[in-house]
């Protein structure tokens, strides 16, 4: 199977990806602006707003006090303005400070005000551990976001995908969550210059397979990748779906695929219990019950907050040799 | 700057009609003819006047949980209003909004808001998007003194005076946040005293006296127009009726002898005084604009009443906006 990435000779990384993507945005509708903490003068703490503020200047590259409620509802003030703003949350942890303005105001207001308010505002932030930074910098918080009726979610896993769902989460007329995985930055891939979009809602089978689904997103796409490939050595052929979007889902391509293999394994990085892994378990129990062949299995970090010390966070993060033994027990059940 | 005898009438029928359709509201309320909860705008009217006499419908205002008041200063319709406290299809927001989520747009009111405080960050965000357009479009918060408590008004506040955007902060101190008094939820009597901490400038008006108000914001919105920054308002004001609904339902919280006090300068009823001492309007002239309210009312609750509840199958209508980007626009 070819995947558009595999074909682009053009490689660039991940956070290149999306401040290129981002550019572009800005470059063809004066409407889209940025506001964040320290996304100006200094480009991002992770470089991802990179030569921005230079070229675009202090008011559509907005350095922003650290007041995560503010810099949410300044977007959304924004937005039913007929702006389309993009404003950062650095880290996805902090998104819980701004709880209120996503979900009680930015989520709703359209609903709420029967349907006269539009909403195009894209927030990104960047999730993930394996850094060391510990509990408040490493949270994987998707799954609450999901539960939440008005809101888009994505988690791009490669270059490619980072630009073009960002592209289309800031076309997009709602409220979206961009959430970057800190460990993918610095990934290269293939990405093609001019601007493209992936439509919000479209999972993407990465590797082909017929013995066992894996169903997963994000970082965790490649650590899945991996697993699989060392199964290919053992007979076990296993075919992994990249959700790209969380909120809305692509069931549809997750259920065809479980028909057609009859064992299913879910894969994310977020701490298991309350995960979407649950959601996306249960979907597939609903539709495709009768086709499977053993329970649906479900790989996520263990309930505890996110560990400092290196030793103990690589026993947190869900790696490819842990999901290789789940599936391997899986194909055998 | 003085008001015009004709800004000083506009100002007149802006505080009657929130107070006939407030009194209207709270009879249908006690007569169990609204769902939900109802925060009532009574006594309180002079801020509202006050403060949207100054603006247009490109100005935006955000509201709170007590927004009725705020949506007819800004020329809401009563019609619209009412059907939507009776969760009617026909009402502003189709009823999926109902009375603390009233809204109308197109006159610039961002919506009263559930949430205390919640709608502070959000007409900051409509000042930005002035700012950035280059407009001078200002855009108003109006919020309680017991929001001045929560985060968001804080980070809010600076944030609009980090930026210097276009926004007028409007604190109705009705002296009480829910049932409890002011001074056990702050050390400090006036709320104006925090806008010093963001460095914008306040003032502190008799919120009883629409044309104090009145002056206040025509200074301070003056100044949003010409790119000065924000400022603040504190309006010192009453409500006359209990925190939600009519009745105090045999809370003790505040004593009789000061709603009696407060009722004393019912600002409706001083500005009566006056219009009619200074012969701008005499008691059959204000007469008259009582009846067209309460005409109007009496329309606005025959159409709710007769309108349509919601289609069951809206139930799922607007949770998202279909998209269809279309490229940049102006």
């Amino acid at each position: 199977m070819t995947l558009p990435t595999d074909t682009e000779e053009r490689r660039i990384a991940y956070g290149a990806a999306f401040t290129e993507g981002l550019a572009q945005m800005m470059d063809a509708d004066p409407n889209v602006f940025v506001a964040g903490e320290d996304v100006g003068r200094a480009g991002g703490v992770f470089g991802s707003f990179r030569g921005l503020n230079e070229r675009f200047g202090d008011m559509r590259v907005v350095d922003t006090p650290i007041s995560e409620q503010a810099i949410v509802g300044l977007g959304t003030g924004a937005a039913v303005s007929g702006l389309r703003p993009v404003v950062d949350l650095m880290f996805m942890d902090f998104i819980l400070v701004a709880m209120d303005q996503i979900v009680n105001q930015a989520a709703k207001l359209k609903y709420m005000f029967g349907g006269k308010a539009t909403l195009p505002m894209t927030i990104t932030t960047s999730a993930g551990a394996g850094l060391s930074a510990a509990a408040q910098h490493s949270q994987s918080l998707e799954a609450m976001l999901c539960h939440i009726p008005g809101l888009k979610v994505v988690m791009p896993s490669n270059p490619y995908d980072a630009k073009g769902l960002l592209i289309s989460c800031i076309r997009d007329d709602n409220p979206t969550v961009f959430v970057k995985h800190k460990r993918l930055l610095g990934r290269k891939g293939g990405v093609p210059e001019d601007p493209y979009e992936i439509p919000l809602g479209t999972a993407q089978v990465v590797r082909p397979g017929d013995d066992v689904t894996v169903v997963t997103y994000g970082r965790m796409v490649h650590e899945a990748t991996s697993a699989a490939n060392a199964l290919a050595s053992e007979g076990i052929e296993c075919e992994v779906i990249d959700l790209r979007t969380l909120q809305p889902l692509d069931m549809d391509t997750v259920v065809q695929s479980a028909q057609r293999t009859s064992r299913v394994a879910v894969v994310h990085e977020a701490v298991r219990f309350g995960g979407l892994g649950g959601e996306i378990a249960s979907g597939i129990a609903e539709e495709a019950f009768d086709y499977l062949d053993a329970p649906i299995e479900r790989v996520g970090a263990p309930f505890s907050p996110v560990p400092f010390s290196p030793a103990l966070e690589k026993e947190w993060v869900p790696n490819a040799e842990m999901i290789g033994e789940r599936i391997r027990a899986l194909a055998a059940a | 700057m003085d008001p015009s005898s004709e800004t000083l009438l506009d100002l007149h029928r802006r505080m009657v009609r929130i107070r006939h359709f407030e009194e209207a509201a709270g009879r249908l309320a006690e007569q169990n003819r609204l769902p939900g909860f109802l925060h009532l705008y009574v006594g309180e009217e002079a801020v509202a006047a006050g403060v949207c006499a100054n603006l247009d419908d490109d100005d935006q205002i955000s509201s709170t949980h007590r927004g009725h008041g705020h949506l007819v200063a800004k020329g809401g319709d009563y019609g619209g209003m009412m059907a939507e406290l009776m969760g009617k299809a026909t009402g502003y927001c189709g009823g999926k909004g109902g009375s603390m989520h009233i809204c109308d747009l197109d006159l610039g009111m961002l919506g009263a808001n559930g949430i205390v405080g919640g709608g502070v960050p959000i007409a900051v965000g409509a000042g930005f998007a002035n700012k950035y357009r280059g407009s001078d479009r200002v855009s108003v918060v109006f919020f309680g003194d017991g929001a001045s408590n929560i985060g968001a008004f804080h980070e809010a506040a600076n944030m609009a005076a980090a930026l210097s955007l276009p926004v007028l902060f409007v604190c109705e101190n009705n002296e009480y946040g829910e049932f409890t008094p002011r001074d056990r939820t702050m050390a400090i009597t006036d709320v104006v005293d925090r806008a010093a901490g963001y460095g914008m400038p306040g003032a502190i008006v008799d919120g009883m006296d629409v044309v104090a108000v009145w002056e206040a914001a025509n200074e301070a919105v003056s100044r949003a127009r010409r790119g000065e920054g924000p400022s603040f308002i504190e309006a010192k004001t009453y409500r006359f009726y209990n925190h939600h609904g009519v009745q105090t339902l045999g809370m003790k919280y505040r004593s009789d002898d000061e709603l009696e006090q407060w009722k004393q300068r019912d600002p409706i009823e001083l500005f009566e005084d006056r219009l009619a001492s200074a012969g701008v309007l005499d008691a059959d002239g204000a007469q008259a604009v009582h009846a067209a309210a309460q005409a109007d009312i009496e329309a606005a609750i025959a159409f709710a009443e007769q309108s349509p509840l919601p289609d069951p199958d809206s139930l799922l209508v607007d949770v998202y906006t279909p998209t269809a980007y279309s490229g940049a626009t102006p």
